[in-house]
């Protein structure tokens, strides 16, 4: 019987000042193989990851936000982002993108992955997690 | 208990590998078992052979290196492939594979994949990461 876990990555700093949000990304690419329960949270400036409308032409680097799009293939669909964090940061939902997945058990209706979330909500959802890989 | 470690920042630059390897030494001593050590982001530096810190400091290389379980058998040391090639770290495969004229990874280390990392994650009872 393989073993399955509940896994987060927690996402805590902007996407292009340092490596880890595109090292992260790829961990939770892999990740998806291993077929465990997989949920993915941005709090920090990590919420800077899924804003919509990036573009990264005057600084000679890689756009990846487009990938945040796929997560769904990936049956990757819990995406919690932390009010306080967009707050902080003078953002609201309206600025993340619209992630979405297809939902197999209700006639692949395409749903919202992302869920804004409170830092109280997001602190009892990490309390049941089994493994917390943070970046 | 099983434990594996995550590293996440180079040597010197950052405690995060120092402290990580004094936590592991620590949970040795506790008659806890080291899974897997997995090196990421600017932590594949710390595998490097060719790192040679002043006299009157510590070695974080070869510290690592040398850790072993407590009943003297090795520990898994593995170091993120697409990080280290990223980063210019190659062992000898590698190096042959891309067609580079050599390597530096120590030979107390193995690149593997990412998939190591989540396996570790699901055969331990702990990951402990450590960074910024």
């Amino acid at each position: 019987m393989p073993i399955t876990k509940k896994f987060m990555y927690l996402n805590r700093k902007s996407s292009y000042g340092t490596v880890y949000a595109i090292e992260s990304l790829e961990v939770v690419l892999i990740a998806a193989a291993f077929e465990q329960d997989v949920s993915l949270t941005f709090v920090d400036d990590g919420v800077y990851q899924i804003v919509n409308g990036q573009n990264t032409d005057g600084i000679g680097m890689k756009n990846f936000s487009k990938t945040y799009h796929a997560l769904g293939d990936y049956d990757i669909n819990k995406i919690y982002v932390s009010k306080e964090s967009l707050e902080e940061r003078g953002l609201t939902k309206d600025d993340i993108m619209p992630l979405v997945y297809e939902d197999e058990d209700d006639d692949w209706e395409e749903k919202p992955s992302v869920k804004v979330v409170s830092n109280g909500e997001l602190s009892k959802i990490m309390s049941e997690q089994d493994v917390c890989l943070s970046f | 208990m099983k434990i594996s470690i995550q590293i996440n920042e180079g040597p010197y630059q950052h405690q995060a590998s120092d402290t990580a390897y004094q936590f592991a030494k620590a949970a040795i001593k506790k008659g806890h078992e080291i899974f897997r050590v997995f090196f990421y982001h600017d932590g594949v530096n710390n595998a490097s052979r060719f790192t040679i810190p002043p006299q009157d400091d510590r070695n974080v290389v070869n510290l690592w290196a040398e850790l072993k379980q407590s009943d003297g058998a090795e520990i898994d040391k593995v170091v993120c492939v697409a990080a280290a090639l990223r980063r210019g770290m190659l062992d000898e495969s590698e190096a042959k594979k891309n067609g580079v004229d050599g390597n530096n990874i120590h030979p107390a280390f193995r690149i593997s994949g990412l998939g190591q990392l989540i396996e570790a994650g699901i055969q331990s009872d702990r990951l402990v990461v450590f960074g910024d």
